[in-house]
């Protein structure tokens, strides 16, 4: 049997060589962007939030991991509304000439 | 409830989204709906994790939606009210929520470690304590890292180097306890080791960033972003999620290519930036020799008499435009110009202004065209049959010393050729040096006219004179 790490961490390496392709053909002019987009994504983290949340407080889980795992889904949120949002807003101001 | 696998396919999906929403990236006109792809698969993300796990009380579901609604609203009013000037502190700031949410998580995983499927023969699994280790580490670094840099770019903070005595020891004192510390909650399982972890790793994100100078910020704030992927990923691990692995891998590969990108546009190696202070080192101040030569001075007449009656006009940004706002100004002036056949680009410097792209934002903002904005590449040879070069609020990045003073502090960064321009029209407010402390060359070129002023004030006069 294969350990599941095993997989993880091929699709993980897998990744970061999409991303170093992908991340090359960026257009400079967009570079901002590009930062504002990676934070929106980054924040998929809030995926491990709502299980923190979600979890049933009887059975599998403590009054301190609801709190963090609340905390935690704000903080995501903020960044995955501010993130998409204001990368709409910039994207909507490049222009072509005419 | 779903099943896992189609959970696990929906969440490659939503990885396979967040690649596409990248991808678009490559050109304004695919920029948009690649973004909305984002968007979907967020969605994608969300809605998975609720029908998989499935939140089982009325509580829950409370918490849920008044978290994502709380976060969203605080979001959505940013996004609509930051000023495009305030770009880079908005970014950095998205940083440290992610870096904050990266050791939350790890928490909320170390107190209920069932809850994240984590938990084998009556402990924590070992792989998961080094991945929420590693996670934690990281995104605590990059939480206080980050809000130095936001305190530094919005100007709450000073953005000169703070240089501590001996601090490259402190530095690598506190990098070995880290690993130290890491390797003892892996073995003993203690939460006590892992809020010792977060710690050192606070003070150690503080530490580093803050003999960091502002011009610097560049390579910094694409250093924190990797960094906040990379803290994504180690959490992906834990929860054995392939989004976020997904998203981890392309963040952190993104923020070190451009930081790469930074680096090699300022001539410096990663690790002179990081170990901190641009001219902060002991020496390279001889260069700051008293200044007896004279400059040709102007006024905003001259300027607008010399553009008029050139057939090309290069315009040069930097980050003082940004500081006196004069984006519009410019493009005004851009307009009046082109009123009068004059043909007018814009180039621009990689590392001009406090962020990557942070120029090109702003001159979008301004209803500047994006087909009219040059990279350094494409545009440098293009001065040599420009008339005049226009320099707002950039300095070192036009030095010409860059390329023939072997003893210069910034030799061999690629820097843009105005200089080979019939004549150079300097915008600044008076006659002090750059930001790597050097003195400009191009000032006591003949060709070169000062036009001393605030940026935006001595833009709009030419403008008036345009039209008079």
């Amino acid at each position: 049997m294969i350990d599941p790490f095993v997989f993880q961490l091929s699709i993980f390496v897998l990744a970061i060589f999409v991303g170093y392709f992908v991340i090359w053909s960026v257009t400079p002019a967009l570079h901002t962007p590009l930062m504002s987009v990676t934070n929106a994504i980054s924040s998929v983290i809030v995926v491990g939030a709502l299980l923190a949340v979600g979890a049933h407080l009887a059975a599998d889980a403590s009054i301190a991991s609801k709190i963090f795992g609340f905390f935690a889904l704000v903080l995501a949120s903020v960044n995955i509304f501010g993130g998409f949002l204001v990368t709409q807003r910039m994207l909507g101001m490049y222009k072509k000439k005419g | 409830m779903i099943s896992a696998n189609l959970a696990a396919l929906l969440y490659l999906v939503a990885g396979i989204l967040f690649i596409l929403a990248l991808r678009g990236l490559s050109s304004p006109a695919t920029s948009r709906r690649g973004n909305m792809l984002g968007m979907i698969g967020m969605a994608i993300a969300i809605l998975t994790t609720l029908a998989v796990t499935g939140p089982s009380d009325w509580l829950s579901w409370v918490l849920i939606v008044a978290g994502i609604a709380i976060g969203g609203l605080i979001g959505a009013f940013l996004a609509r009210n930051v000023k495009m000037t305030q770009m880079p502190e908005l970014v950095a700031g998205f940083h440290s929520l992610v870096g904050l949410a990266a050791v939350c998580v790890a928490a909320a995983a170390l107190y209920a470690p069932t809850a994240f499927g984590i938990f084998e023969n009556g402990r924590i699994r070992m792989e998961s304590l080094i991945e929420m280790s590693l996670g934690v580490a990281i995104g605590a670094f990059t939480f206080t890292g980050s809000i130095i840099a936001f305190s530094k770019l919005s100007g709450r903070m000073s953005g000169k180097p703070i240089l501590l005595p001996s601090r490259h020891a402190i530095h690598i004192v506190l990098g070995v306890v880290l690993v130290a510390l890491i390797v003892t909650f892996v073995v003993t399982s203690e939460p006590i080791w892992f809020w010792i972890i977060t710690i050192i790793a606070l003070a150690l994100g503080i530490l580093m960033i803050i003999p960091i100078g502002g011009a610097d910020m560049p390579v910094v704030i694409s250093m924190l972003n990797s960094y906040s992927g990379w803290a994504a990923a180690g959490i992906g691990f834990t929860l054995g999620n392939t989004a976020l692995i997904i998203t981890g891998a392309l963040v952190g590969s993104s923020g070190a290519i451009l930081s790469y990108i930074m680096c090699r546009a300022m001539n410096r190696s990663f690790i002179s930036v990081i170990l901190g202070g641009f001219g902060a080192e002991e020496g390279s101040a001889g260069a700051a020799a008293e200044e007896t030569r004279t400059v040709k001075q102007g006024a905003a007449d001259d300027a607008a008499y010399l553009m008029k009656n050139a057939s090309k006009v290069i315009i040069v940004p930097g980050y003082g435009m940004a500081v006196a706002q004069a984006q519009h100004a410019v493009r005004e002036m851009a307009d009046a110009l082109k009123k009068n056949g004059v043909e007018v680009k814009y180039a621009i410097h990689p590392v001009a202004g406090r962020m990557p792209g942070h120029m090109n934002v702003l001159l979008a903002e301004a209803n500047v065209p994006y087909d009219e904005v040059f990279e350094l590449d494409d545009i440098n040879s293009e001065f040599a049959q420009t008339d005049v070069a226009y320099v707002i609020g950039a300095n070192d990045v036009t030095n010409p010393a860059a390329k023939t003073d072997k003893s210069s502090p910034i030799y061999g960064m690629p820097v843009l050729n105005v200089e080979d321009a019939g004549t150079v029209l300097f915008v600044k407010r008076g006659m002090a040096a750059g930001y790597a402390g050097v003195q400009n060359e191009l000032f006591f070129r003949d060709n070169t006219m000062m036009l001393f002023g605030d940026a935006k004030k001595m833009t709009e006069q030419i403008v008036k004179a345009l039209a008079g």
